[in-house]
């Protein structure tokens, strides 16, 4: 065997994290088993039918049944939606940003001045590096052209011409298969000039990062699109304003353009029913740690935490649930106790204290330390920060640095206190919110699982450490 | 010098950004470079400067900022083990370990005989398949059991040598 067949004995076949039958009323994730990503595949699984719904291109080999409007009038699949429909439909969906921040996407597309002469842009945000989060990554390589077609969908209703997305650099495979659907997509007349026929036209292009969480912070990933250094800019302006090469930029998750054709096939009203008011549709959770099946799993918005546990296998080799980090590594961390009183979707979340984030839920069993985890995750940061701002630069390194030596039961009864004032001092002083990111994680530790701290800081002490004031 | 096959496929990424934004291709270019001499040298960041008509020091901005260029020439095989909470839950320090015990290194080093590099790596964005492990930049091992560590170090040593002896 040659080196290139020793490695492809080890990849990973999406088996464990995506194909399984654990997916509640899946919409992205349907139906997919790993060879069945190409465009005919796609096509086949009623791929394309949205953008097609939309030019008013039905496609004729594949006759759709006659829909009809609210009033119950039959609706002319030739006449197309107008940007404003797609927008309005979006925004009735009750869709929200899946990258992390939850805002919603139909009041972000109509920030887009469309009216502006000029060159728009529009970007995906595939660089999926936020520790726990492992969705887009499936989405990308088993079912890259909803996302393609995704974004034609967003790029017609804001009246942008060219979009790029950019993929974590770490998963360069993804890369290259979502480089080959484009080429097919191109091929087919989806993407190009005079898409299907019509006036509209729309060029996508892949792009990849190199290893930096902070080009995950979307002015950082707009500077690196622009071949410089991930340092985030100050906002306002922004993107909307003053995006990629200064010009108006619509930029989303991987997993909101991956939501659209749904909602355009099937009604905004549709979407929102399949999850809860506020929190429409479904959502991809990532779980890791602690379980017996870690993976992505992909259910309606509010379904209960307790039943994502069991989807998952439940926490490991049956032990008891300790806490639950639910949104990604810069969520504050739950206590069991609190979880399991909380469904899955961001007013839930919100409400008892973390954030839903990107949906990557790590779970840690009763046999975990809070300490050597929180340690894990302030090293993170440390190594993550860009530099920029003198609170986050400084203070990532000094929390770390203060929690090493809890860690190795060099603390000092003042610690603690200390790490709150650090964790203050960033947070809100920083350019970007990997500042907050960061201080987050240390406070919730703090506030839930202080005692555990405390007792490492006293076995220093009884074992004739020099207190310390 | 840039070879005729590097400056094609630097053709493609350039296409992709407006003629006036040329410099949006240097992340890609370094990559390509990296994947044809195994690391970025200061001749490679002039080339690339020159190509993308941008200041070499802006060239050098990139390669030192982002974690995955290679500074210096590393091992035929770079082995990224993620070690970031999620996998730290399910082994992926672990993971490390066994690699330094297996070649007889500490993670940052390579070996005499220069076939690994082994680095600790923050969050691949595949916490699902921990214990993970990228080798040489564009190859994600899932999975990685101390077992399958071995097989693959032992795979591809063997496959190394068969190539020298042919």
């Amino acid at each position: 065997m040659n080196a290139t067949q020793v490695l492809s004995q080890f990849q990973a076949t999406g088996v464990q994290t995506c194909f399984h039958d654990r997916h509640v009323e899946p919409q992205i994730y349907a139906g997919l088993n790993g060879s069945n990503w190409r465009l005919k595949d796609y096509e086949a699984r009623g791929g394309y039918q949205a953008l097609r719904k939309i030019l008013g291109k039905p496609d004729s080999a594949n006759d759709a049944p006659a829909q009809t409007d609210a009033e119950g009038k039959a609706i002319d699949p030739n006449a197309g939606l107008t940007q404003d429909q797609v927008i309005a439909t979006v925004k009735e969906s009750g869709l929200r940003g899946r990258g992390g921040a939850g805002f919603p996407t139909g009041l972000k597309w109509s920030f887009m001045p469309r009216q502006f002469p000029g060159q728009k842009y529009l970007v995906c945000n595939s660089d999926e590096g936020e520790p726990g989060t492992c969705k887009d990554r499936d989405i990308l390589m088993y079912n890259p052209h909803i996302v393609i077609e995704g974004m034609i969908i967003a790029a017609y209703a804001m009246g942008i011409s060219v979009g790029y997305n950019y993929i974590h650099g770490e998963i360069f495979q993804v890369y290259d298969r979502f480089e080959a659907a484009l080429e097919e997509a191109r091929e087919a007349g989806y993407l190009g000039d005079a898409i299907l026929g019509s006036k509209f036209s729309f060029q996508l292009h892949a792009a990849h990062g190199f290893g930096a969480y902070i080009c995950g912070e979307e002015t950082a990933l707009l500077e690196s699109l622009e071949g410089k250094k991930g340092q985030p800019r100050f906002k306002p302006p922004f993107p909307a304003s003053f995006g990629l090469y200064g010009k108006p930029t619509t930029i989303n998750n991987t997993e909101t353009f991956a939501a659209v054709p749904w909602i355009i096939r099937h009604g905004g009203a549709a979407y929102l029913a399949c999850g809860k008011p506020n929190n429409g549709g479904t959502k991809i959770f990532s779980v890791s740690g602690d379980v017996e099946r870690p993976g992505n799993y992909e259910i309606p918005m509010g379904t209960p935490f307790s039943k994502l546990l069991e989807l998952a296998g439940g926490v490991r080799k049956g032990r008891q649930l300790k806490a639950v980090i639910p949104g990604g590594s810069s969520s504050p961390v739950m206590p069991a106790s609190v979880i399991m009183e909380c469904t899955m979707d961001y007013d839930s979340i919100a409400k008892a204290g973390s954030m839903l984030g990107s949906g990557a839920v790590i779970v840690m069993d009763d046999s975990r330390s809070m300490v050597e985890s929180l340690l894990r995750l302030s090293y993170f940061y440390s190594h993550e920060s860009c530099g920029q701002c003198t609170p986050c630069r400084e203070g990532t390194g000094w929390m770390w640095r203060v929690i090493d030596r809890i860690q190795n039961q060099e603390g000092r009864e003042s610690d603690l206190d200390l790490l709150n004032s650090v964790a203050d001092n960033i947070q809100g002083r920083t350019i970007c919110a990997l500042g907050d990111a960061a201080a987050m994680p240390v406070r919730a530790m703090l506030k839930h699982f202080r005692p555990e701290f405390e007792t490492l800081i006293r076995a220093r002490t009884a074992a004739g450490g020099t207190a310390h004031v | 010098m840039i070879s005729y096959s590097i400056r094609t496929r630097f053709d493609r990424e350039v296409a992709k950004y407006p003629a006036e934004q040329r410099q949006s291709a240097v992340m890609a270019c370094l990559s390509i470079v990296q994947q044809e001499q195994g690391f970025v040298s200061i001749e490679s960041e002039h080339d690339i400067a020159e190509y993308l008509g941008m200041p070499q020091i802006a060239v050098h901005e990139v390669t030192t900022f982002y974690n995955m260029y290679n500074q210096q020439p590393v091992g035929r095989f770079k082995l990224n083990v993620c070690t970031n909470l999620p996998c730290q839950l399910r082994d992926g320090q672990k993971a490390l370990h066994h690699l330094e015990h297996k070649l007889g290194i500490a993670m940052g080093e390579t070996t005499a005989d220069g076939l690994f590099t082994l680095q600790q790596s923050e969050c691949l964005g595949a916490c699902a398949d921990s214990p993970v492990m990228l080798v040489n930049d564009r190859t994600m091992c899932s999975f990685m059991s101390n077992e399958k560590l071995d097989q693959l170090v032992d795979g591809l040593r063997a496959a190394e040598s068969t190539k020298e002896n042919a």
